[in-house]
């Protein structure tokens, strides 16, 4: 199994402030890391910094062996990234089929990739020439993920899919990363939810105060109460 | 694969129209004011002329702001370019302008306005390479080097031209009016709703018909998203800006024939009106601008020929009751 | 150390400099006689008073008005008015302050509920508009402001420069009228000042910095921050409709060209810029360098116009003509903002701590 990205002693700062501290990973080809952690511990800024959207102002970044670091966020998307952020980011403005079209950066979408497509996201054709601003949360977190898939990505970076969203949308959310995953995709994606988390994590990292503090299998770590409450506090139970 | 939310109701797609109404409104509730019927349609079609002229100078500011969140207070300067560039065709062909023959008159008229709006296109390309590009997200820098590009270019046209006013008359063809019933039509301001109605469709099918008009509008919306889909939005905000400039030319072309004279100062003033505009239009809107010029020339043509006295602060008041109704505007961005 | 709000410059030469500005300013009745001397000291006097309330907005509040020369205007004119009607007399010169304070303060108080609720930059487009209308305004009701020709009046007996209080025979120099005008601007405008410096310096200042460094954070944090610019905006326009009374006592007139044109607005901008921002004392010196240069290099212009013109150059002497000082201004501007954002005094002080 190859190593698909590496971070190594990567810092980031936001004005004043010095959100990473310090980040070493490995993000294993084919597999799906968890990247785990409470509130403010950096994990969007990882992604973000990953994404070419918040700047690395120390360390190395690399993709496939290739440094990415220095590289502006278009560059990045088009070596092979694809990116959900928290937010779902879908252009409200523009119809589903819009959103799509830009996504498909290369050309004109491909029928076969949006039957894919469509294969999750049933929901996407039948809204297909709606605003995407008229969308459900469920739904334009469809629509963001499949932005993300709708061309051939060596990797994709989500970050919360589940947030805010009914437990039964969650659920289906899942078959549909758990099927996205089965196609060998490799994704690196934040969740405060433990039970997604465990569903679909194959590895996991666990972050505290901007740097990793945990590093391991998810299932090992699934079957680790204890270590589950050291690393990840009390509140996870909640979740589940 | 589940089929998620599958029953959820579907919000119908909401259509704003009350901005569209507005201006329609306004025009018939001003016919028993103004009373003859020849005297509106006059006002009118002069309010739709000037409307689309202020629309055409307007449409860039807007959609550069929206973009980028770049406040250009030396757009003006585009339009006083604009206007002089046209001058080095306009005054030396004055001769074929002179000549009774449509035909004559406009192939005068049009290499000027292209060269105008090359002049200000290549110009808004250095503004934005020297004077914006390196404050990007800075407001406060933004505003005082684009002020400062204002005079300067506006400084450097009385060096060149010289301080006084130079007088540009319409060709020919263009004067006088036509004639419907006791109704008089000035030629040269069905020319300019003519350009402006074909500037206005060329806008909105660039931005909902092509795939680069999506990016603007995705990048009004989200510039962040819209690079993590790997697209280089400066260089996109680039072409806006010099689109915007260009359009801008023309408009002061369009506005020095209209006013037959062409003079340093037409910029600086006209930004006054344009950003009336762009705020009435909801920044960064292309409809709302578009409306937002219509309504501010409407406002001065009935407000002039009514009230004479309050057409100086009309526009204020216009501004100030729609921004009481809607705060951001008539159609506000989504994102701001 | 009171008198300056526990605010000192904080650079020795920046010190020294305010000093020996302070000090020149103070002797040029005695130093420099001549009514161009003095002129040119009450004009620095007026602008520095005016430059440091829109930097209270500028610089301390990061809001860009261009209305700031409307109340500038609103103070000459509320004087003009008051004694070209009312006749040389000392009421008038108190009505005229109880008029225009407090209508430049209710303008203030609506422009800045009105704009300042959603975006910066709104403010910077709404000022603008309002200020351009203001303009065509007063140059439109010519029954109360004398049009394009303005208000010329009378001073009071006592300020006139033909009365003579102590002769020259007794001090070998007449202190007149007109040298009590002279100090009477530079009292006040020092006053004006010194209050500003206290504003800023105030628990009510550091909210307004803490709005400018963050608006959501200090929103957060409970302050109403259109309540706090709304309010900084109102202190500036006081402040300026308070140098706009002195400049009009100065200039015994009021008019389009000297207390409204959007010209003397973009001078305020050039002179916060160059003397730094978020200072206050930015203001003296940015003031006292621009007037000085305004006054004495446009001469300069002309002579280097004339010796290009002379030597055949092409473009060269349009481009010199003293007419063309507003383009070299403008360059200045972009220049400055480039170069020196921080101004003279953010550049003396940057110096003097980087010694620490």
């Amino acid at each position: 199994m190859s190593e698909l990205l590496t971070l190594s002693g990567v810092h980031t700062h936001i004005g004043r402030y010095h959100i990473l501290q310090g980040i070493d990973l490995v993000i294993p080809e084919g597999r799906t890391t968890m990247l785990l952690g409470r509130n403010g511990a950096g994990k969007t800024t990882t992604l973000r910094t990953i994404m070419g959207l918040w700047q690395a102002s120390s360390g190395q970044i690399r993709l496939a062996g290739e440094r990415i670091d220095q590289r502006s966020t278009p560059e990045i998307a088009r070596l092979g990234v694809g990116y959900v952020p928290e937010t779902m980011a879908v252009f409200s403005d523009l119809t589903v089929r819009e959103n799509l079209v830009l996504a498909a950066r290369d050309g004109p979408l491909d029928d076969k990739q949006l039957d894919w497509v469509f294969g999750f996201f049933p929901a996407l054709r039948r809204f297909w020439l709606s605003r995407a601003g008229s969308l459900s949360g469920g739904q334009k977190q469809m629509l963001s993920i499949a932005r993300a898939i709708i061309e051939p990505r060596k990797l994709l970076l989500i970050d919360e899919p589940t947030k805010g969203l009914a437990p039964a949308i969650v659920m289906a959310l899942i078959e549909c990363l758990r099927e996205i995953k089965r196609k060998g995709a490799t994704i690196l994606m934040v969740e405060q939810n433990f039970f997604a988390a465990r569903e679909l994590g194959d590895n996991v990292l666990v972050m505290d105060n901007g740097t990793i503090v945990h590093r391991g299998e998810m299932e090992l770590l699934a079957a680790d109460v204890a270590l589950q409450e050291r690393l990840l506090g009390l509140s996870l139970e909640a979740h589940q | 694969m589940t089929d998620l939310a599958a029953s959820d109701p579907l919000p119908k797609p909401k259509r704003d129209v009350a901005p569209v109404l507005l201006p329609v409104a306004l025009a018939l509730v001003m016919i028993p004011f103004v009373g003859s019927t020849s005297s509106w349609v006059t006002l009118t079609i002069a309010s739709l002329a000037m409307g689309m002229m202020i629309f055409i100078m307007a449409s860039g500011l807007t959609l550069v702001f929206g973009l980028m969140d770049v406040l250009n207070f030396g757009h003006g300067a585009f339009i006083a370019v604009g206007a002089y560039i046209a001058t080095l065709i306009l005054l030396p062909l004055a001769g074929s302008l002179q000549a009774d023959s449509l035909w004559l008159n406009l192939a005068v008229l049009a290499p000027a306005a292209l060269l105008a709006m090359a002049a200000s296109g290549v110009l808004g390309l250095v503004v934005e390479r020297v004077l914006v590009l390196p404050v990007y997200g800075q407001h406060l820098k933004q505003i005082l080097m684009t002020t400062g590009g204002l005079i300067v270019a506006e400084q450097m046209l009385y060096a060149l031209w010289g301080p006084q006013i130079i007088p540009l008359p319409l060709p020919a063809s263009l004067r006088g009016s036509v004639i419907i019933g006791d109704i008089a039509i000035a030629k040269y301001r069905l020319l300019a709703m003519l350009v402006g109605l074909v500037v206005y469709v060329a806008i909105e099918l660039t931005l909902n018909r092509t795939k680069i008009g999506l990016l603007i509008r995705a990048g009004v919306e989200n510039r962040e998203m819209v690079e993590a889909l790997g697209y280089r939005i400066r260089r996109l905000f680039l072409g806006v800006f010099m689109t915007g400039s260009a359009l801008a030319g023309l408009g002061g072309v369009m506005w020095a024939l209209y006013r037959e004279q062409v003079h340093a100062s037409m910029g600086g003033d006209l930004t006054v009106l344009i950003f009336i505009v762009i705020i009435i239009g909801g920044l960064g809107s292309i409809s709302g601008c578009f409306i937002g010029a219509l309504l501010v020339a409407m406002v001065a043509n009935y407000g002039g020929f009514l009230v004479p006295k309050l057409a100086l602060v009309s526009n204020i008041l216009l501004m100030v009751a729609i921004l009481m109704w809607r705060p951001r505007g008539l159609y506000a961005v989504t994102s701001r | 150390m009171m008198i300056l709000s526990g605010d000192p410059p904080r650079s020795r030469v920046l010190s020294i400099l305010l000093v020996v500005i302070i000090l020149a300013l103070a002797a040029t009745p005695f130093l420099f006689p001549g009514a161009k001397a003095m002129n040119v000291a009450a004009q620095i006097c007026i602008f520095a008073a005016l430059v440091a309330s829109y930097d209270l907005l500028l610089g301390y509040t990061g809001s860009v008005s261009f209305a700031h020369t409307m109340f500038y205007g609103i103070g000459s004119y509320a004087i003009a008015i008051a004694l070209y009607s009312m006749g040389p007399v000392w009421a008038a010169v108190a009505t005229g302050i109880a008029v225009g304070l407090p209508l430049a303060a209710l303008l203030a108080l609506a422009i800045g509920l009105f704009s300042l609720r959603v975006a910066a930059i709104f403010f910077a487009m709404v000022t603008l508009a309002v200020a351009s209308a203001f303009q065509v305004l007063a140059s439109q009701l010519s029954w109360l402001t004398g049009g394009e020709d303005g208000r010329s009046f009378q001073l009071p007996e006592l300020l006139r420069p033909g009365t003579v209080l102590i002769s020259k025979s007794l001090i070998g120099f007449e202190l007149n009228g007109r040298v009590l005008t002279y100090y009477l601007v530079l009292i006040a405008a020092a006053t004006m000042i010194l209050c500003l410096l206290r504003v800023v310096n105030s628990p009510f200042g550091r909210v307004l910095q803490a709005i400018r460094e963050n608006r959501f954070r200090a929103e957060a944090l409970g302050f109403r921050t259109v309540f706090h610019l709304t309010y900084a905006n109102c202190i500036a326009a006081l402040v300026a409709a308070g140098a706009g009374m002195l400049n009009a006592l100065w200039l015994r007139y009021a008019g389009p060209d000297t207390s409204l044109s959007f010209t003397i607005m973009l001078d305020i901008l050039l002179m916060v810029v160059i003397g730094g921002m978020g200072t206050i004392y930015g203001a003296i010196i940015g003031a006292s360098i621009f007037i000085l240069a305004q006054n004495y290099l446009q001469a300069l212009m002309g002579a280097a116009s004339k010796a290009a013109a002379d030597a055949g150059l092409p473009l060269l002497p349009g481009l010199l003509h003293p007419d063309r000082w507003l383009l070299w201004l403008g360059l200045l501007f972009i220049a400055s903002v480039y170069f020196f954002p921080t101004g003279v005094v953010g550049r003396l002080r940057g110096a003097g701590s980087a010694k620490h």
